[in-house]
């Protein structure tokens, strides 16, 4: 088995497409869905991640690409700068997904980009520039 | 059996003075008893590192040639407006300044990416800062514009003067209502999304002395990383509040203004600090040490996070209205543990002020003191206290006629 996430743009055009049915019943994926916009005459945001056989998880994504939806993936976009970080907390009651975490013994914030869906609540809120976002 | 400040300043420059800090203090108490501790400990040592708005930096530029004369003109840091009501060349940079083209909420939530307190980072951290004034020019101090860097180690006096920091306790912001807000408590969730507390708890200096017995005008601190002052009360010192049985106050209570050289300071304890949607501020680093001159004084520094209440106070619209009343007490143990209840509702929680740097500033206060670097000072005069009956008063608005 194999999981990916991954952040789905896609074009007006596609919004109305059953594109997570097409993954779970022509692929045999588990798909979880992490994060979804979608606005008038804009562009589609999905945050999905996936998990299935590595074979069908390929072939999954490329029925995306050849849809034209542009795929990236997700792990690289949050960045935690430890230097700047000054352990207080505050992203660990914003963030929806437990990405930090606070060891109970040192008091130390520790970050887990696997948990990330990039929503962003971390950025806003840390009072340290400690979190960036890299695109 | 009581002890003197002249005793226990005897045994540090020995070297032979026993420091805990006000954690280790906590174990130590529980194992041994109080008479026990007592007897053998000196000094507690506390620690505070969170965001303290009123905080700032007086300078003393020097005189250009020809002379300029900056007060009653303007002047500006890295675009950041100082205070110049003063001589010709003393100036107050405050935590929360912000240039005159910051968009501040216009877009709202704004962004506040550069202020005062980032100024004082930059100043601190030895980095160059861009002064620019005008001025209206008289016969002595005839220039009437000046663009320069600055650097702090070539000006005079650069001192950081904190009118009010180290608030002993605070509240537990959270919203009630259902749109995110953006506060000085940080960035607070529709529907009890979080909540956001601001203590050290059982590390935090005025919790650890909760009637100022021993800490008072005079008291020599550790203040940014060097060595600073208690200069007075902090504003806004408001001693009456509800206390528990063990003295500890159950809302912000009492506070310190503080004074220290910045020169001697570091930017690890003095960090420029973003409040999304808010402003900026100062994070400053703060750490009291407690003489143990007897068992009362002793038992007060063995508090923990279990017996010191906050209360939960929504930052929607009790708290900008100023209506009183709070949705409930929680406990620092409670708070630390990442979950509290509010109405029934499980709410993650955290801290705005950092344990792990207030350990770290009680555990660098420990050292100094161990090593016969920093003795222990009677106050000049104490705080006021339960018995002053002073309180914070909100301001009684009068028409103006
Ligand atoms: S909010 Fe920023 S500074 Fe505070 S713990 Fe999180 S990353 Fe670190
Ligand atoms: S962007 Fe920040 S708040 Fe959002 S999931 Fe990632 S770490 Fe958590």
């Amino acid at each position: 088995m194999a999981k990916k996430r991954i952040v789905l743009n896609f074009p007006h055009s596609l919004v109305d497409k059953p594109i997570t049915y097409h993954l779970v019943k022509d692929y045999d994926l588990i798909i979880n869905i992490l994060r979804a916009r979608v606005t008038p005459r804009e562009e589609g945001l999905l945050v999905l991640e996936v998990t299935g056989d590595k074979r069908d998880l390929d072939r999954g994504i490329k029925f995306l690409k050849d849809l034209g939806i542009k795929i990236e993936s997700l792990a690289q976009d949050i960045k935690w700068n430890e230097k700047k970080c000054t352990h207080c907390g505050v992203c660990l009651a914003i963030c929806p997904t437990e990405a930090f975490i606070m060891d109970r013994k040192s008091r130390r914030i520790s970050f887990d980009k696997e948990r990330c869906i990039v929503c962003e609540n971390c950025l806003r809120a840390c009072p340290y520039k400690a979190i960036e976002i890299l695109f | 059996m009581a002890k003197t400040i002249k005793e226990i300043n005897e045994k540090i420059r020995k070297g032979k003075a026993v420091v805990v800090t006000a954690e280790e203090i906590i174990d130590l108490v529980e194992k041994k008893g109080v008479k026990a501790v007592a007897k053998e400990v000196d000094v507690v040592t506390t620690g505070t590192f969170g965001p303290m708005c009123s905080s700032g930096v007086y300078l003393n530029l020097g005189h250009a040639k020809p002379k300029i004369k900056l007060g009653g003109g303007k002047a500006y840091l890295n675009d950041v407006p100082v205070y110049t009501g003063f001589a010709a060349v003393d100036v107050y940079l405050g935590a929360t300044a912000l240039p005159d083209d910051d968009p501040r909420n216009k877009v709202y939530p704004g962004e506040f990416k550069y202020g005062g307190g980032h100024v004082i980072e930059d100043l601190v951290a030895g980095k160059d800062v861009r002064l620019k004034a005008t001025a209206y020019g008289t016969d002595c101090y005839p220039r009437k514009e000046i663009e320069t860097l600055i650097n702090i180690k070539d000006l005079n006096e650069v001192v950081l003067y904190n009118p009010r920091n180290a608030y002993q306790n605070y509240n537990v912001a959270v919203n009630l209502s259902d749109r995110v807000i953006y506060t000085y408590m940080g960035v607070l969730q529709p529907n009890l999304g979080n909540a956001n507390y601001c203590s050290a708890g059982q590390l935090s200096p005025l919790l650890n002395d909760p009637y100022y017995e021993t800490i008072g005008i005079g008291t020599r601190i550790f203040l940014g990383g060097a060595i600073g002052y208690v200069a007075w009360s902090g504003t806004q010192h408001n001693p009456t509040v509800k206390r528990t049985k063990n003295g500890v106050p159950k809302a912000p209570a009492g506070t310190v203004a503080v004074i220290g050289d910045l020169k001697k300071m570091s930017p690890d304890w003095l960090v420029g600090t973003t409040f999304t949607g808010y402003g900026v501020t100062s994070t400053v680093g703060i750490g009291i040490p407690i003489p143990i001159l007897n068992e009362k004084i002793l038992k007060y520094t063995a508090v923990k996070d279990s017996q010191i209440y906050a209360q939960i106070v929504d930052y929607s619209e009790a708290y900008p209205k100023g209506l009183p009343g709070s949705l409930g007490e929680v406990n620092y143990e409670q708070l630390t543990s990442g979950k509290i209840r509010v109405k029934g509702k499980e709410v993650p929680a955290a801290g705005l002020s950092s344990y792990a740097k207030a350990r770290e500033i009680a555990q660098i206060l420990k050292g100094w003191i161990e090593k016969g670097k920093f003795l222990l000072t009677e106050p000049v005069e104490y705080l006021p206290s339960v018995d002053s009956g002073q309180t914070f008063k909100p301001l009684k608005e009068r028409p103006v006629k």
